[in-house]
């Protein structure tokens, strides 16, 4: 039932995706911008035209970012487990790391090429920034989501602080956690891009930069969409690992 | 039933708690005997979960004492096994990975422990439902996971809480029926909370009736009905004249 529902859900997203295609095209044809905005089908030959030029720039973002991904998912779990189990860490980070969501990042990046150079450390630190608070923040709301019973259950059983974790905390926070590394993916492969924009010789960001200065906005777009595709494809996949590992959460398949 | 030569397993000597100002527990004294089964009825709110709390050491009274086994438990935890009101399965293991947490929790092995919470399911009406998930099981059997993961833990002391407060009527009443019948196989001591009247008499050997805010000790009953006992008796006249007693203490 379920999955009808979703395979429902779907055939709208594609028929409001198509219709808004059929929008473009039209701008694209017919209006004054058209100087400036390539139509879906230019963009689409583009695409494969410059494919195997893009690939060195793909797999250079994609490397930025699941690295600053991993980074971030590892400093939000060791942050989140502390915030969570000592009360002094939580009142003294918690507030500052909602602070730390009002500094616009795209306005330090240009400092950090100039502290760290123009490989690829700097961008990987741009990806961390922007990816490590959403996955810090839902996991922290997982973990203090179990119910408190359990815990004390557990306490009553003798349990001592890492069965707890094991047992309760950590499984209680996993769809909390999977919604925050949803969104990372995502943000991941946008921060790679904007911290290309500044500099380096590879990459996305870098390559959007260059077509843009020579004017060919076909192939910016042709960039636009691989960013897209990929984010898709990021998001689809920690879907994914969540059903593989929330095997609890199937309520329809037979188990 | 004569239990009055029995060794005490648990006593509850003169606990006291206070939360903020507002006094909870008052001179609260209880025992309980090998293989006896002792109901606490009180008013909601009356303060019965927080006794349980602190026998099972969750919590520290504010003076008084938890012997078990002639030995101080006072604010430990780990001894007696403890069912709260809710079931409180997890829903992330299979129901057998439930049943066996507390032997996990206690360091033996997931295969070995398995092994013996497996040679319970039968007992326990759960058979065939050992890799189930717990949103696969009806009310009244995730009760009965809850209550054999509680036996898993201890098998002389179990503390339950209002074990059948979410079920209805007639699940209920089977429910009574299966409790006293597997009980009478397994060697425990039970510590049963419940603010329904019915069910402390057909299932206790004794009653202590709690006065509401503070709790203190009302009144001590001795439930003198034969076991095993039929479902049929709450309808007998003892049955009734003891509930009529129950309620006018309560009153
Ligand atoms: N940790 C706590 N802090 C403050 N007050 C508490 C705490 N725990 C319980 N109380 C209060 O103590 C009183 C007794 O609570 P308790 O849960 O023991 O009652 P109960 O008899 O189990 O009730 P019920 O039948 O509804 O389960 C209640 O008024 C409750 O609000
Ligand atoms: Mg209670």
């Amino acid at each position: 039932m379920k999955k009808s529902a979703n395979t429902g859900s779907n055939v709208l997203a594609l028929i409001l995706l198509g219709l808004l295609m059929v929008i473009w095209h039209l701008i694209a044809e017919y209006s004054r911008i058209q100087k400036f905005l390539p139509s879906p089908a230019e963009v689409v030959n583009t695409l494969v035209e410059v494919m195997p030029l893009l690939k060195i720039h793909i797999w250079t973002t994609l490397k930025e970012a699941m690295i600053g991904f991993f980074i971030s998912i590892i400093l939000a779990v060791v942050i989140a487990v502390f915030m969570d189990n000592i009360k002094l860490v939580k009142k003294a980070v918690y507030p500052l790391l909602i602070v730390s969501q009002t500094i616009p990042i795209i306005a330090l990046a240009p400092l950090f090429m100039l502290w760290f150079g123009f490989g690829m450390l700097p961008k990987i630190i741009v990806v961390v920034l922007v990816c490590f608070f959403p996955v810090v923040i839902s996991l922290f709301a997982g973990l203090s989501s179990v119910d408190e019973d359990m815990v004390n259950l557990l306490k009553s059983m003798g349990a001592n602080k890492l069965q707890i974790i094991g047992n309760a905390k950590i499984p209680a926070s996993l769809p909390f956690f999977f919604a925050g590394l949803k969104i990372t993916a995502t943000y991941s492969i946008m921060g790679a891009v904007i911290g290309e924009w500044l500099g380096g010789d590879k990459g996305l960001g870098v390559y959007m930069m260059r077509v843009r200065h020579s004017y060919s906005y076909d192939k910016v777009f042709a960039a636009v969409m691989v960013i897209v595709l990929l984010s898709m494809v990021l998001f689809k996949i920690i879907s994914v690992i969540q059903t593989l590992s929330m095997p609890w959460q199937r309520k329809n398949t037979e188990v | 039933m004569n239990t009055c030569q029995s060794r005490a397993k648990l006593k509850v000597n003169n606990i006291e708690k206070s939360f903020g100002d507002i006094k909870v527990i008052k001179n609260v004294s209880i025992s309980l005997v090998e293989n006896e089964f002792v109901s606490l009825l009180g008013l909601s709110g009356s303060g019965k979960s927080t006794i349980f709390n602190i026998v099972a050491g969750l919590l520290k009274p504010d003076s008084g004492h938890v012997i078990i086994d002639d030995e101080d438990y006072t604010g430990k935890t780990g001894r007696v096994s403890y069912m709260y009101q809710k079931d409180l399965l997890m829903p992330w293991k299979k129901v057998i990975d439930n049943v066996c947490l507390p032997l996990v929790i206690k360091g033996e092995k997931k295969k070995d422990a398995r092994d013996k919470a497996s040679s319970f399911f039968k007992l326990f009406g759960l058979e065939g439902f050992e890799y189930k998930y717990p949103f696969q099981l009806s009310g009244g059997m995730r009760q009965r996971a809850a209550l054999l993961r509680t036996y898993m833990f201890s098998r002389d002391i179990m503390l339950l809480d209002e074990p059948f407060g979410a079920l209805d009527a007639i699940t209920r009443a089977k429910m009574h029926v299966w409790l006293q019948d597997i009980l009478r196989g397994l060697d425990t001591s039970v510590l049963f909370i419940t603010h329904d009247i019915e069910e402390a008499v057909f299932l206790s050997d004794r009653i202590y009736i709690l006065s509401d805010k503070p709790a203190l000790i009302k009144e001590e009953i001795k439930v003198g009905l034969e076991r095993p006992r039929k479902k049929e008796i709450i309808t007998s006249d003892i049955f009734n004249s003891i509930k009529a007693h129950i309620y006018g203490s309560l009153e």
